[in-house]
């Protein structure tokens, strides 16, 4: 050992410990020397994501001082957080549209108002259900890249011919628990073999029963969850869970495969009618072309007949993470995606509905969804309704599917588990006050 | 002297860097966070107990530490078991033996998302494998997945599919074991099962504390099985643990702080059925020294 090996040695260990502090920047920034780079991660892969690609590739072809550098990101959520927390986030994020709320309350995202308001992208461009989505605070935190909404799609050739179409499908929940009851297939020991429909099917929107028979989340200041609106989703829901039994209706739905899928519950059969998104239509096409289906909006109580026309958004959208260091160019980006050929470009091959008040005739005609004026209606209707926009809703939501469980396995009553989400929401919602917002 | 300690420090400064950036400082900082209000994105603000005490009224920690300790208590010594009687198999004089320990060993090496995956497909209430077999012997399946009564047996009978490791570590003890106390055991006439209990045991016991305090803090952590086969921890938390709940407020819910005293309150937990698993070997655990 002589002292030119020792200091090759340390000179080797200062190079990886300097790879290591500063690689991540000296890589990802500027591809382009001659124009700014834009970093944009996005959470979508396979078609979402390639399709967002083009957006990028024509937003780069259409000028030449910006370069967008498309990345396509697995857990965008907590990975933009860290990154955000690093000093060194991207210029734009493409997070989920229920984490608006969070982020914001964070300090993790940039302000948009004033430069949404020089690009005139303001309510009046906007369908105002979605609009309400990007504002808290009365700031604009995000703009939509594709947004959504929820129907009940149905199969005709698992249906009675009385209930075979649109117009003759059930309009009330108890119309529809009717013909659940008349269409449902068990056999000799109880097992299911075709269910008319699962309010547990796909579980994905949990937390909204109560917005179809009146309730809400959030009221005022105070999460409600034990309402007698929520109460009343719950017990409709237990009626499934009794009709067909606990053990049956587990096991019937431990059978179901993924839904991107052609073992999806719905295109293999097993479901005759289930709630679902704008988007089931492109897996449709995708894993079970050739099959014959229907949109109709969510049912009603028939005593409620003001719920008329109920639907559940969501959307994904596009942020400015806090610390980013391109932000008009990352806004001149975001705002390229807010034109109306390129939104309406991009939504269709998403297979969604479209966040712009003004939407071409010629979008309704091409949509790969046939019913994609339903979900279009749907969206601008009064009933439509967004997540409630308070910080906490991951717990809230996390509550409700437990509570859901509970009650679909026959553990708990309705009144009893919403009572216990209840109380752990009120808890984790003071907390929330007292750590995030301060009160 | 003082010139090879010298070169001898700057081999292992890469090393002694790595330890001391990534490990002794992220455990510091973060018995340093689990008294702060800590969201990432700001500041930590200090809160003294705070994030303890509410441990101690959090039902949902509660109903995670327990599963926590039941799935512990039922796949540490499963997995043991198995490994122990898989080792013994594999301990035997068998032509091409080094090719079957091969094979028992290689499902070890299966990355955990992958097997999660591979196992939802296998415990599938309709069309899985096991099922089918179920099935097949004419009786009625448990929906393995979807029931909170079989939800973390699930879970435990697929930590058996990483034993493995654990069973390499068995076989080498075994290979251990004087041959001439089976002789002596022959020739008391003692049959299989009493070579078992009296020799190969009392033997092998070392290993075994080994692997069982292994297995305990495996079992105390156990994460990525469980987040791909049941988000969540559905059904209704039966199948959600501690480090999911960690995460979750860690990286879902922004509470770094209160996710770090979470990981403290673990490490003391893991630390105290280390001990308890200490103190009781001292009474079964033989050592060839003394």
């Amino acid at each position: 050992m002589n002292w030119t090996s020792v200091g090759i040695t340390g000179l080797a260990a200062t190079l990886v410990i300097g790879a290591i502090v500063t690689g991540e920047r000296v890589i990802t920034r500027q591809d382009r020397t001659d124009r700014v780079t834009v970093i944009y991660w996005e959470k979508w892969t396979g078609s979402e994501g390639e399709e967002m690609r083009k957006v990028v590739d024509a937003f780069n072809a259409s000028q030449d001082r910006i370069f967008v550098k498309y990345l396509s990101i697995s857990g965008i959520d907590s990975k933009t957080r860290l990154a955000i927390a690093g000093g060194n986030p991207p210029d734009v994020a493409g997070i989920w549209g229920d984490q608006v709320v969070q982020f914001a309350d964070a300090k993790a995202l940039t302000d948009l108002t004033e430069l949404s308001k020089v690009k005139g992208l303001d309510e009046s461009y906007y369908i105002p259900a979605y609009w309400d989505g990007y504002v808290y605070k009365d700031k604009v935190w995000a703009m939509p890249s594709t947004p959504a909404a929820i129907a009940l799609h149905a199969r005709p050739d698992l249906l009675p011919p009385e209930a075979a179409t649109p117009e003759k499908f059930p309009k009330t929940f108890e119309e529809l628990d009717a013909l659940v009851e008349k269409i449902s297939v068990q056999g000799p020991n109880g097992s299911l073999k075709l269910a008319g429909f699962l309010p547990s099917n796909p579980g994905w929107w949990n937390w909204a029963w109560g917005y179809y028979f009146g309730g809400q989340l959030l009221t005022g200041d105070k999460v409600t969850i034990d309402t007698p609106e929520n109460l009343r989703a719950f017990r409709w829901i237990a009626k499934y869970t009794k009709k067909f039994g606990s053990k049956e209706v587990q096991s019937f739905q431990g059978g179901f495969g993924n839904f991107a899928s052609p073992q999806d519950p719905f295109m293999s059969g097993k479901v005759a009618a289930e709630q679902n998104g704008v988007w089931k239509a492109n897996y449709i096409n995708v894993y079970k072309p050739g099959l014959d289906w229907f949109a109709v909006p969510m049912p009603y109580p028939a005593d409620r007949p003001d719920l008329k026309g109920r639907s559940n958004l969501s959307q994904d959208v596009l942020c400015i993470p806090r610390g980013a260091k391109n932000v008009k160019e990352a806004f001149e980006f975001i705002s390229f995606v807010q034109k109306q050929e390129v939104m309406e470009g991009l939504c269709s091959a998403h297979g969604k509905n479209s966040p712009l008040a003004k939407v071409s005739e010629k979008f309704f005609d091409t949509h790969p969804n046939k019913y994609i004026r339903l979900f279009d209606q749907l969206a601008r209707s009064p009933g439509a309704f967004n997540i409630p926009k308070v910080g906490v809703f991951p717990q809230i939501s996390n509550e409700m599917n437990v509570a859901f469980q509970e009650v679909n396995s026959e553990q708990k009553t309705p009144e009893r588990a919403l009572a216990d989400a209840q109380k752990r929401a009120d808890i984790i919602w003071s907390t929330y006050q007292k750590q995030v917002l301060e009160k | 002297m003082k010139k090879d300690l010298r070169i001898g420090l700057l081999f292992a400064m890469p090393w002694i860097l790595g330890f001391l950036i990534f490990l002794a400082y992220p455990v510091l900082a973060s018995l340093y966070y689990s008294f702060t209000n800590f969201s990432i994105l700001r500041e930590p603000s200090y809160v003294g107990i705070d994030n303890y005490a509410e441990l101690t009224s959090d039902t949902v920690f509660h109903q995670a530490l327990i599963n926590t300790l039941i799935y512990a208590v039922g796949a540490v010594p499963l997995s043991t078991v198995v490994a122990i009687g898989l080792a013994m198999l594999l301990n035997s004089k068998v032509k091409g033996m080094s090719y079957y320990r091969t094979i028992f060993f290689l499902p070890s090496l299966v990355p955990m998302v992958a097997l999660g995956t591979l196992f939802l497909w296998i415990f599938n209430g309709d069309y899985g494998l096991l099922n089918e077999g179920i099935r097949a012997a004419g009786l009625e399946p448990p929906n393995w997945l979807g029931d909170p009564a079989w939800s973390k047996s699930t879970l435990m009978l697929i930590s058996m599919w990483g034993c493995g490791q654990a069973m390499v570590i068995y076989l080498a003890g075994l290979q251990n074991v004087p041959v001439s106390l089976y002789e002596a055991a022959d020739l008391d006439g003692a049959k299989l099962g009493r070579k078992i209990w009296n020799v190969t045991l009392p033997m092998l016991s070392p290993v075994i504390l080994f692997n069982v305090v292994m297995g305990i803090i495996g079992a105390l952590q156990v994460f990525a099985v469980p987040y791909v086969m049941f988000p969540g921890g559905a059904p209704a938390r039966s199948t959600y643990f501690i480090a999911s709940y960690l995460f979750d407020n860690a990286f879902q819910y922004q509470r770094m702080g209160y996710a770090s005293a979470v990981g403290w309150v673990m490490f003391i937990i893991t630390l105290l059925l280390t001990m308890l698993a200490l103190k009781i070997s001292d009474r079964h655990v033989h050592y060839e020294t003394e």
